[in-house]
């Protein structure tokens, strides 16, 4: 698996499909996508660059420990569900609002926020699952 | 004004509670002191539910509460009569005295706050025990009595004799509280009623019903576990390992007589018949017996007292079911009389062993010189438990004979037990009361800070090895407080005998009769027989306390000839059960991962193919449609994929097999109109075969596939197996009439309501955002289990991957 080609394309195939994965993320409300697939792009990714690149690398490039990552997505999932206190509107109601920035409105959600927990829920976890595992590999 | 009572009647309740989480701090602030604040607690619900005695003496029922689980007809609430008055007025009076003992007793123990935190948790619980109304409220603050007395038992658990108390007891009690949640249910179940007020109305309906004799050894079961009746008896001695405070107010006073209590309370229900009339004497006077004979062997000043208690449960238990005239008058009056002095004598002799330094009575003597008031205490508490005039003692022992003594042979049988009884039990009192306070002065160990404190405040005396008799001196206030004020208020009790009916026996006989009761019965003696009897009890007592030591050698004789006891077969029950369960375990669970998933796949196939084949709901066989060559290249590939799987040599070929496999099912997934859920696939297809890839490394399993033909064909076979189910019900279920109100909701109201195209989508984020936050705590936990599997140096680690947008509704757009 430590061929030339790989290690050298490894670096640009992890870049491309984390940035894939954010698009995933962020199209998924509206089509095909999410904060789950999103998540196991980016774990691809990361695991990818574990094999080619040492799993040292990945852990120093991702600076939390994935497990932090993982909890931190639930988390926001949670936060976002709790959003709903202040509003005084039951556990997990949607809140949107639509600012503009630069004359683009964008839309804001809880949901987003949630699916953002998602995401990071299940790349966190799935990667931390694959280092481990590939960190024995060096061994 | 009624939600102010009720809400104080619930604060009072938690208020142990309470007391028990401040203890600990408080106690590490003051040291031994902390105990007066503490004792504020009980101090303060005794004083609360003292208000009510004008009331409840009036015949009264006070009832509160709070639903609990209004659907199932829970609730907690209370019922405070003369029986739950009088038990929370022992509870909390004598609770206030044993905080205050405990203070002293355990001073300068490092763990002091967290015994003072166990003790007020059990007076919570004890105090719930005896003021619930409802069954389920009932039965966990019982629960939770053992749980509280396994914790105290156990308190000293550096010591194998208390880890082993701890331990019978709570499998004793405990179970019997299983015993009694069935027993419980079963009432429940036959009337209908979950509330013991509702119950005590319901007049006959439990006897007339054919369960009766069931539910009544059901709940008879948890009661005389609970107060130590023969056969059950043997760990309430063994939880003498218990601190004394402990034993003077769990295995004394109150826990043990919670058993009694229940058997009180249901008298109205369960009472009145044949069974019950004939079970509660022949158990309750055996106890007497076993226990009165079993303690005359012993030495231990703490050991006679358990068995004097034993005994005194037995004879609680036997004049509450016996059915005569004044049987349960002669019961209210015993139990209550026995709760005063059997706490008096126990903190005598915990008093004794604290400045002494041995609880042997063999070795004591002389120490009424030193001891003054302790010795005052015991010979009060002595001569009331011995049953002699003017003490409440006496009252009780003339209404037992007042209600034994009758002409037929059953009343003769066991006026005789009775007397036998209490002779004694009188000869053991002053064994333990008056002995080690006569005679001449002997050398004893020296005051110590009882059982495993070895923190030696009182250096002078401790180092004063040289002379050491004249180390014992008078318990400090902390001691004799206790003992003192109980053993005072039998004489009381006694003295003021029309004023002590009234409020407190008369209505506490009346709630277990159920009809108004009135005693008389005073302490002013009268030649009947009854007094007769009573002076044929003293002196065969008397007789008994100057033979002491012979009767010693005889009891210990005879149980050593008998050898076998159920002390030991508690042992050898808790041996078989331990191997009984090491050797299901071992067949259960072999250990070998290959056999679980092996099961675990026969089952699924089973749960899917069984049912569909027992009730005939095969699905029909669908039209075949007309395919596109992609469409059926696909099919192929898939198929060859699983041909694939199952023939693979070796196990990287069988994984990415399976990938190929996955990625056919995905490219299906995806023809068919179903993006998201065939993107998903893709990716959880890479993955799987990346971490499957990486599992087989770690775990350096041969890359060669060892299974032999034969075992190759059975796993092949219940895998299809597994796949022939979960096709079939698939095809069965699109058969069925599909209900497209769910489909409609979401299409209509995805972009309306949620601003969202993808429906799978926003039901997974929005419309059922709950369940997915569920999911991803599993993922979470899941991820930190596998990586916890990993670490360890035997790893057995699988891929979480979930099927979360699977599980989505399958159309989109």
């Amino acid at each position: 698996m430590n061929t030339l080609i790989f290690r050298t394309m490894a670096p640009y195939l992890t870049a491309l499909m984390v940035l894939f994965s954010v698009f995933v993320l962020l199209r998924g409300h509206n089509m095909p996508g999410g904060g789950f697939i999103g998540g196991l792009i980016a774990a691809s990714a990361f695991a990818i660059q574990g094999i080619a690149g040492g799993v040292a690398a990945v852990r120093r490039a991702l600076w939390f420990h994935p497990m932090a990552i993982s909890a931190a997505g639930l988390f926001f999932a949670g936060f976002a569900g709790l959003m709903s206190i202040p509003f005084e509107v039951p556990f997990m109601t949607a809140l949107w609002v639509f600012p503009k920035f630069f004359g683009t409105e964008v839309a804001l959600s809880t949901p987003l926020l949630f699916d953002i927990g998602v995401y990071l829920v299940v790349t966190g976890s799935i990667t931390s699952i694959a280092l481990a595992l590939e960190e024995r590999e060096d061994l | 004004m009624t939600m102010d009572v009720t809400a104080m009647t619930f604060l009072m309740l938690v208020l142990p509670f309470v007391a028990a989480l401040v203890a600990p701090p408080l106690t590490r602030a003051l040291a031994q002191n902390a105990a007066w604040p503490l004792a504020l607690a009980p101090a303060a619900i005794f004083i609360y539910f003292a208000r009510y005695i004008p009331a409840v003496s009036n015949g009264d029922v006070i009832q509160g509460g709070f639903a609990w689980v209004p659907q199932f007809d829970v609730t907690y609430s209370w019922i405070i009569d003369g029986l739950s008055l009088t038990f929370l007025l022992l509870i909390s009076g004598i609770g206030t005295l044993i905080v205050i003992y405990s203070g002293g007793y355990l001073k300068g123990h490092p763990q002091q706050g967290r015994f003072l935190s166990f003790l007020l948790m059990f007076m919570g619980a004890m105090l719930g025990i005896v003021v619930s109304d409802s069954f389920l409220m009932l039965f966990i603050y019982w629960e939770l009595t053992s749980i509280t007395s396994f914790l105290l038992i156990g308190f000293d658990h550096k010591r194998e004799a208390s880890r082993r108390a701890a331990l019978q007891a709570l499998v004793v009690t405990g179970g019997g509280g299983l015993f009694l949640l069935a027993g419980l249910l079963l009432i429940w179940h036959v009337t209908g009623i979950s509330s013991l007020s509702a119950l005590l109305a319901s007049g006959d309906m439990m006897r007339e019903s054919p369960y009766y004799l069931a539910a009544l050894i059901l709940v008879l079961g948890g009661a005389f576990t609970k107060s130590a009746q023969f056969p059950f008896h043997f760990w309430l001695p063994n939880a003498m390992e218990a601190p004394t405070p402990v034993s003077a107010f769990l295995h004394s006073a109150t826990m043990v007589k919670a058993g009694v209590f229940l058997i009180m309370r249901l008298n109205p229900v369960f009472g009145d018949t044949g069974v019950w009339e004939t079970v509660l004497p022949v158990f309750g006077g055996l106890t007497l017996l076993i226990g009165t004979f079993i303690g005359l062997r012993q030495t231990d000043l703490k050991l006679t007292l358990a068995y004097t208690t034993v005994a005194s449960l037995g004879l609680l238990v036997m004049m509450t079911g016996f059915g005569a005239e004044g049987a349960v008058e002669a019961a209210v009056l015993y139990l209550i009389a026995h709760s005063l002095f059997k706490g008096s004598l126990f903190m005598v002799a915990g008093g004794v062993d604290h400045e002494a330094g041995t609880r042997d009575v063999t070795r004591l003597s002389g120490l009424g010189k030193f001891m003054p008031i302790t010795f005052a205490a015991a010979m009060l508490a002595a001569l009331s438990m011995g049953g002699l005039p003017p003490f409440v003692g006496f009252l009780a022992k003339e209404e037992i004979y007042y209600a034994l003594a009758h002409g037929d042979t059953w009343d003769i049988v066991f006026t005789v037990v009775a007397i036998a009884g209490n002779a004694m039990m009188f000869a053991l009192a002053f064994g333990v009361a008056l002995r080690p306070f006569i005679g001449e002065p002997c050398v004893v160990p020296g005051p110590h800070h009882a059982h495993s404190s070895e923190h030696e405040e009182d250096t002078a005396a401790g180092s004063d090895h040289g002379d050491k008799s004249h180390t014992v001196h008078e318990a400090p206030l902390m001691l004799w407080l206790g003992p003192v004020v109980l053993a005072v208020a039998g004489v009381l009790a006694g003295i003021f005998s029309g004023t002590f009916h009234t409020l407190f026996s008369s209505p506490m006989s009346s709630a277990i009769v159920g009809a108004p009761v009135t005693l008389e019965i005073s302490a002013i003696p009268h030649i009947s027989l009854p007094f007769l009897l009573s002076i044929i009890t003293v002196a065969i007592g008397i007789v008994m306390y100057l033979a002491a030591d012979r009767l010693r050698t005889l009891a210990d004789n005879t149980l050593t000839a008998i050898g076998w006891g159920p002390d030991k077969g508690f042992d050898q029950f808790m041996r078989g059960v331990v191997r009984l369960s090491h050797r299901v375990t071992l067949t259960l669970q072999p250990g070998k991962l290959e056999i679980y998933v092996t099961l675990s796949f026969v089952f699924v196939a089973a749960i899917l193919l069984v049912p569909m084949t027992v009730y005939g709901e095969w699905p029909d066989m669908p039209a075949w449609p007309s395919m596109m060559f992609h469409e059926v290249m696909i099919f192929a590939i898939a198929i060859i994929g699983l041909f694939a799987v199952a023939l693979a040599k070796g196990r990287l070929t069988a994984i990415v097999s399976l990938g190929i496999q996955g990625f056919a099912v995905a490219v299906i997934f995806m023809l068919y109109g179903a993006p998201d859920l065939s993107f998903t696939q893709f990716m959880v297809e890479t993955l799987s075969v990346v971490i499957l890839a990486l599992v087989m490394t770690r775990l350096n399993l041969q890359p060669t596939d060892h299974r032999p033909a034969v075992h190759r064909i059975m796993d092949a076979s219940i895998g299809a197996a597994c796949g022939l189910g979960f096709g079939a019900m698939l095809l069965k279920s699109t058969q069925v009439p599909f209900n497209t109100m769910l489909t409609e909701f979401f299409n209509a109201y995805s972009k309306v309501i949620a601003h969202g195209h993808n429906v799978v989508n926003v039901i997974i984020v929005d419309f059922r955002a709950t369940d997915t936050l569920g999911e991803i705590a599993v993922v979470v936990v899941t991820g930190l289990a596998i990586l916890a599997l990993i670490r360890i140096r035997v790893p057995s680690a699988k891929p979480p991957l979930k099927d979360n947008p699977a599980e989505a509704a399958p159309e989109t757009q």
